[in-house]
């Protein structure tokens, strides 16, 4: 199984195995990683699972979707590498990818 | 005016909704508040046509069905909603609640229901500067009255179909609309993109793409814009009003000022009838937490049943509550309508 790094804003990390299939928001909900809201449940349309991809991992991740480059406008410290971890499936290519989270949600 | 009511439920999600028939099986009538424009809580605006199988006894349903299968099921009750509003505030008088909305609509009951979901869905604001001043002065998030823009140079930002809708909606009666979006893709329906393309051909609707809001400006009402194109380019539009499309986001709002007892975003109670703090306030759905609890609806529906039990003994306290069957109770069932 591929396995996902979170890093807490505050420097706590968590390495969880995720299934193909299941989104980045997903494993840090049901691992009870602090840090990542997802108040409307992965429908891309609260943007509180907002992560920092490692730059390392950036060009390797498809390309961002419409309806996710709306919701990232409203993320409080938009940088070049911010994601919406909900849109992130896991892939055997994103084994070993690593995360980190923002200071704040929403 | 004051509206005196048996129960006034905050939130007409999914599980606001069933409440709303568990006090009505009661004879209990209700009011039920809600700051979108539409009844259905986070089915409606989050997932409409996504499935849930996890209803008893629904193996399959939409968000959008499981929504006009409620409203199906608590058509028989007294009740009134009273949308596009927002509970702001509550106070204790005597033993009643008085609640009071945004809409300043004051009501007087025993029993407040907050299914308020993960709070109130709440219009984003755009960061620009003086934005408070010119909130209601020109500025706004969404058409209350269309009339009010008769005649005038109104700006709607936004790319999805409610800025779409309006844009043709208020071409009919406005001097002249801009659309602005700060791409290019509108995601609103095809159709009405047609149509909006279609009017723009004769200017009463001026699309302008890769735009973003950067100033306000105005006496005491706003009457200049400043936006800005993506390569730098600066324009300034002289208009009458805004109404910004910018999406929705969730707040828990108000029901933080309430001194209710929280836990993070959610209101504690206990599973005895799902009770706050406070005497005769409920919270049940996703708002509400304690040990063990699961943000199903399924969920909701159970802590609706308890919590409207109490609400019965609190408004009717010279009645004895009675555990009755939907199928063989009589008196059930007059209140139904089908007997
Ligand atoms: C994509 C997605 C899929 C889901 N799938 C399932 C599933 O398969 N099964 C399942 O059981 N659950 C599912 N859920 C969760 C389910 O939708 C929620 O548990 C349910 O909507 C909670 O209902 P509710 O009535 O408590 O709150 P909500 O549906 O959140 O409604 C609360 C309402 O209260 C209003 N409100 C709040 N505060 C105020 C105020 N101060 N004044 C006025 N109005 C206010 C809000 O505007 C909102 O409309 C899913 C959720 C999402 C986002
Ligand atoms: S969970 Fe809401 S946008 Fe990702």
């Amino acid at each position: 199984m591929p396995k996902v790094t979170y890093i807490e804003f505050e420097g706590k990390e968590h390495s969880i195995n995720l299934p193909l299939g299941f989104s980045i928001m997903e494993g840090a909900i049901q691992n009870s990683i602090k840090g990542i809201d997802a108040d409307c449940g992965g429908s891309c349309a609260c943007a509180t699972c907002h992560v920092y991809v490692d730059e390392n991992w950036v060009k390797k991740l498809p390309e961002i979707q419409e309806s996710e480059r709306d919701m990232l406008d409203f993320v409080t410290e938009l940088k070049n590498n911010s994601r919406l971890s909900c849109q992130i499936t896991m892939t055997d290519q994103l084994d070993g990818i690593i995360v980190r989270l923002p200071k704040k949600q929403g | 005016m004051t509206i005196k009511t048996d129960a006034v439920v905050i939130g007409a999600g999914p599980v606001g909704l069933f409440s709303v028939f568990e006090l009505g099986i009661l004879n209990l009538d209700c009011h039920i508040i809600d700051n979108l424009d539409k009844i259905g809580g986070q089915c409606i605006e989050l997932y409409p046509d996504k499935p849930i199988y996890d209803i008893p006894g629904l193996p399959n349903c939409t968000g959008k069905s499981l929504i006009d299968n409620l409203l199906e099921q608590i058509k028989p009750f007294k009740k009134q909603f009273h949308l596009n509003q927002r509970v702001n505030t509550i106070k204790k008088i005597n033993k009643l609640w008085q609640v009071i909305t945004s809409d300043n609509k004051i009501f007087e009951t025993p029993n407040i229901i907050i299914a308020g979901g993960v709070g109130s869905f709440e219009p984003r604001k755009p960061e620009v500067k003086d934005i408070n001043k010119f909130e209601g002065k020109g500025f706004y998030y969404s058409v209350k009255d269309k009339a009010q823009f008769t005649d005038e140079i109104v700006a709607i930002f936004g790319g999805g179909d409610s800025a779409l809708d309006w844009a043709v909606e208020l071409s009919t009666i406005a001097k002249k609309i801009y659309l602005i979006h700060r791409r290019d893709n509108f995601k609103g329906s095809p159709h009405t993109l047609n149509k909006v393309k279609e009017i723009s051909k004769t200017n009463k609707i001026e699309i302008k793409t890769f735009y973003q809001l950067k100033e306000l400006r105005g006496k005491d009402k706003l009457e200049n814009i400043e936006i800005q194109h993506d390569n730098g380019k600066i324009e300034q539009l002289d208009i009458n009003s805004v109404i910004a499309f910018f999406g929705l986001k969730m707040e828990l709002g108000p029901i933080a000022d309430w001194s209710l007892n929280l836990e993070e975003k959610s209101i504690v109670v206990n599973t005895h009838n799902f009770q706050t703090n406070h005497e005769g306030i409920f919270a049940i759905g996703d708002i509400c937490t304690y040990p063990g609890k699961l943000k199903l609806i399924l969920s909701g529906f159970h802590e609706g049943a308890l919590a409207a039990k109490e609400c019965f003994i609190r408004a009717r306290p010279n009645e004895n509550f009675v555990f009755q069957y939907t199928t063989s109770s009589t008196k059930i069932q007059k209140i139904l309508g089908v007997k």
